[in-house]
């Protein structure tokens, strides 16, 4: 098929890259200047590459619609980001997190992207480090590490509960430091509504100016999307509140595919939902499986008694909990992959063993009492104490767990009005994260020639299934040592180009396209709000194309997207005008584009009759209730082409997935 | 967690663009759950707002978990509300009763003009950070090993605690001179606490202090309100450390 060539280079699995960027085309530091490239959304990836074309000397222009390129979403990002250094002399090595990422994606993301990934994952640390990131540290001075999920190892690096936030703050430091030498010109409160093509390549965008409205023509010889993942579709979910799949989308309406969209992360660990008014959820970070044990009670009624109130956890004697994952996956135990842990969860809640006193009794408990005593014991007898009384034990656990966790500790606090010290904490599954995205090839070269994807944003690493903390590691691998030398032998041929004119009659065409759309918001005047529809959307698609999908569930999902697709057109209603500030008409916008995203995850979820990683099909399980995979005849990446506004009449392509060096096999962390 | 429902009156700042006037308008709104947090009292009342046929009240949001510094009001005369250690999207109903009359404002400084109602400008946030907010290290990759200099884990606490500021404002909001020397001093402190950062230590300081005067943000007078304001805790210790990296560098300047 030649709409999908994924352009993996020959050779084996370990010198591909290497042997690849060896020969791809340069542009020489005279030739720069005369080359633009513009880079939509500053998180991890776009930051990162927007610094480092910047300071191979391109014109770069960024976009971002937050008011600073340092409130990317990336900077949520809590627990950690991996890296192949085998600092703790644990047996890590490259083909381990190439592995475990493959396996972690339940063999459904390409192999020769992800071993570049791991290849380059080293160089991520040393690159922050030399730029200061303040990573966590041992006494003696060196880096710490800790373990996440889908792995037995200690590969994660991290800077306590914030690493994303050190680690955005590190790219956007880069980023700083070519904005002010000239190098970058950074558009603020700027978002793309438009992808611009002239003679098949991406040659541009229109980006409206959220604080005046004014719609800008913006040219450039390559375009890079990197704007995070679409979470948002189902309302509540831990992504930011303006995180959104528009600039995608946009890509994929003009000719990019969009692969795997209903590849959804399900975090196990956030705080339950409380409320109809609520906006969003938070997570817990999986770092706190490091130290937290899950457990739900193991006798109905005593689930029942904590519900109305009549019972606490801390009543409830040791034998009588139930600690499902130690119990199921022994192996891997509070551990296992986010997936696993999340379908653990809603089977125990399922079966009536849920804690929280909400509509749904969805949710379970992350307890850290045997840890406090395990490690208040510890540094009890590290400061030469070998009897010390219950009391100092408690007091210097808490203290070790303080300074593990302080800040997301209280942040449970705060929202749950609960103290996580004397109290398990009491957490379920929420969206996270989506693996899915705008199809890429090797180079993360959409199939717009000229427009790249990078991040999030694209499909390419993580298969059916991320791994905690390799989030991280993937927006910075692609912006800083991918995209320079793809991007490059790609501009290689645009040397003799010069500048692209904005006054083309594409560019007219896209700008009336994104008119028109803001001018039918405006004059709509229909009943109700943007957030009506959304949390009308969040439902249909949390209940089913959420954790547990049927094939029923999924055509009726189908139909009703549809439907309110209908109704959100014929009765939003978006005040103020086009010429201000106006939140509600970048909802309206943004809304829209998720509707249709929506549709096709349904589509997408209903085609994949199998179950793997987050997709889970309750016509494909095993006795036990895991994931059961069709490697005969779904070992492929879906990519959907845009057939015009019936989202229904998508074209499904198929890229095969050849597993040359990791030989396909059962998943199993028990 | 029983949640309770409250009935309160707000008076917030409406301002149609930068070159318009501003006012106080009041609105009531009931029924406000005191497990929402503010922003979500604040989207109840926009809702509410909309269903009315009126233009709902812009105000900066996005990750409503704390940590991106996008939200920034000024609540019954507080930089994020009443509670020390939170931004206001971490500001949750229950810290409020039944009847409470709540004032909004936006963040006040001439250097974060207004753009509309409670949304201000803080781009010289940005300025000042390209002024030398960085160590000039190119992005190869081929930099040494990262365990190639070890640092005392001390140092590297304090720069990371330093490293913690989510750039909201809230400081700068406080301050009785508007002064950003919290914000500046954190960034300063990060670096100048790390090996990395040692070698342009003296022009980083000195520009990052010019591009802060420009911006048009007044001094620090030892106040602390900004100390106390700070959702994230960041230290006086850091303007300490910036005024000495400053009075070393000046003094040194050829």
């Amino acid at each position: 098929m030649s709409k999908l060539d994924s352009k993996i280079p020959e050779g084996h699995i370990s010198q591909k890259w290497t042997d690849y960027k060896n020969h791809l085309k340069l542009v020489a530091p005279n030739n720069r200047p005369k080359i633009d490239v513009i880079v939509v959304g500053t998180g991890l990836a776009g930051a990162s590459a927007a610094a480092s074309l910047g300071e191979m000397g391109y014109n770069v222009k960024a976009f971002c619609f937050q008011d600073s390129p340092r409130r990317a979403h990336s900077i949520a990002a809590q627990g950690g980001i991996n890296a192949a250094k085998n600092y703790q002399n644990d047996g890590d090595s490259i083909y381990r997190l190439f592995y475990d990422t493959i396996k972690g994606g339940d063999y459904r993301a390409r192999e020769a992207n992800v071993h570049r990934l791991a290849e380059v994952s080293g160089n991520i640390i040393d690159q922050c480090v030399a730029q200061g990131v303040p990573f966590a540290r041992e006494y003696g001075g060196l880096l710490d590490n800790r373990s996440f999920g889908g792995t037995q190892v200690q590969r994660t690096f991290y800077a306590a509960g914030q690493t994303g936030q050190q680690l955005l703050l590190g790219a956007y430091s880069a980023l700083s430091r070519q904005i002010g030498l000239g190098r970058v010109e950074m558009f603020n409160r700027h978002e793309m509504l438009d992808i611009v093509k002239v003679d098949g390549k991406a040659r541009g965008i229109i980006a409206r100016n959220l604080v005046t409205g004014e719609l800008e023509r913006h040219s450039a010889h390559a375009v890079i999307i990197a704007s995070g993942g679409y979470g948002n579709v189902y309302f509540l979910s831990t992504n930011a509140m303006g995180s959104n799949v528009t600039a995608a989308w946009k890509v994929h309406k003009q000719g990019a595919l969009f692969a795997n969209p209903c590849f959804v992360q399900i975090h196990p660990t956030c705080i339950p939902v409380h409320g109809t008014n609520q906006s969003k959820l938070t997570l817990m970070s999986e770092s706190l499986r490091n130290s937290g044990r899950i457990w739900v009670p193991k006798k109905k009624e005593d689930a029942e008694a904590i519900r109305e109130g009549r019972l606490k956890p801390t009543q409830i004697a040791e034998d009588d909990r139930d600690y499902f994952l130690e119990r199921r996956y022994p192996a891997f135990g509070n551990l296992v992959p986010r997936d696993v842990a999340s379908r653990a969860a809603k089977e125990r809640c399922d079966a009536g063993f849920g804690i929280e006193a909400n509509d749904t009794n969805e949710g379970v408990y992350l307890d850290f009492s045997t840890e406090i005593r395990n490690k208040g014991k510890q540094t009890a007898f590290a400061q030469g104490d070998h009897n010390p009384s219950d009391e100092k034990i408690l007091e210097l656990g808490k203290k070790w767990v303080e300074e593990k966790y302080g800040n997301l500790f209280q942040m449970y606090e705060k929202i749950t009005d609960e103290n996580p010290y004397e109290t398990p904490m009491k957490i379920y599954p929420a969206v996270h994260y989506t693996m899915g995205g705008v199809w890429v090839d090797y180079n993360l070269q959409s199939t717009i020639p000229g427009c790249f994807v990078a991040g999030e944003a694209n499909f390419s690493d993580h298969g059916a299934n991320r791994l905690g903390a390799s989030a991280l590691m993937q927006g910075l691998a692609d912006g800083y040592f991918v995209l320079p030398y793809t991007v490059s032998d790609y501009l290689a041929d645009e040397i003799r180009t010069g500048k692209i004119p904005t006054n083309s009659a594409e560019f007219d065409e896209a700008e009336s396209r994104v008119k028109e759309t803001i001018n039918k918001f405006l004059n709509n005047n229909g009943s109700k709000s943007v957030d009506h529809f959304h949390k009308r959307l969040g439902l249909i698609i949390w209940n089913k194309v959420g954790m547990s999908r049927s094939e029923k569930g999924l055509l009726e999902a189908a139909q009703e997207i549809a439907q309110l697709k209908e109704e959100f057109y014929k009765d939003v209603f978006v005040p103020g005008s086009s010429d201000e500030l106006n939140p509600e008409l970048e909802k309206a916008i943004r809304v829209a584009d998720l509707i249709d995203l929506g549709h096709l995850m349904a589509l997408d979820a209903l085609q994949r009759k199998e179950s793997c990683g987050g997709h889970f099909r309750e016509e494909y399980q095993d006795a036990e209730g895991e994931t059961l995979r069709d490697d005969e005849n779904f070992n492929f990446v879906g990519a959907w082409e845009y057939q015009g506004d019936d989202i229904s009449k998508e074209i499904l392509h198929k890229e095969k997935l050849n597993y040359e060096f990791i030989k396909i096999a059962a998943r199993n962390y028990k | 967690m029983a949640s309770k429902f409250i009935n309160i009156s707000l008076k917030v700042w409406r301002q149609k663009n930068a070159n318009a006037k501003g006012a106080i308008e009041t609105y009531k709104l009931d029924h406000v759950s005191t497990d929402s947090s503010f922003l979500e009292m604040m989207d109840q009342l926009n809702e509410q707002l909309i269903n009315e046929r009126k233009e709902p009240i812009a105000f900066d949001h996005d990750c409503r978990e704390g940590i991106c510094g996008s939200c920034s009001m000024y609540i019954n005369g507080r930089a994020h509300g009443p509670e020390t250690g939170t931004t206001t999207c971490q500001l949750h109903m229950r810290s409020f009763k039944d009847g409470d009359t709540v004032y909004v404002e936006p963040w006040r400084a001439k250097a974060f003009p207004v753009i509309k109602d409670l949304v201000v400008d803080r781009s010289a946030f940005d300025r000042i950070q390209q002024a030398g907010g960085f160590v000039s290290v190119n992005t190869s990759g081929r930099t040494m090993d990262a365990n190639a200099i070890p640092i005392p884990k001390d140092d590297a606490d304090k720069a990371f605690e330093a490293a913690a500021c989510i750039g909201c404002g809230a400081c700068v909001a406080t301050c009785k001179n508007s002064s950003a020397m919290l914000f500046v001093g954190a960034k300063v402190s990060q670096y100048a606490l790390l090996p990395q950062g040692k070698v342009e230590a003296k022009d980083r300081v000195l520009n990052m202090v010019r591009q802060m005067d420009e911006e048009g943000f007044g001094n620090c007078t030892n106040t602390g309100a900004c100390e106390v304001e700070c959702p994230k805790g960041i230290s006086l210790e850091n303007i300490a450390r910036m005024n000495r990296e400053f009075l070393k560098a000046a003094l040194s300047a050829e």
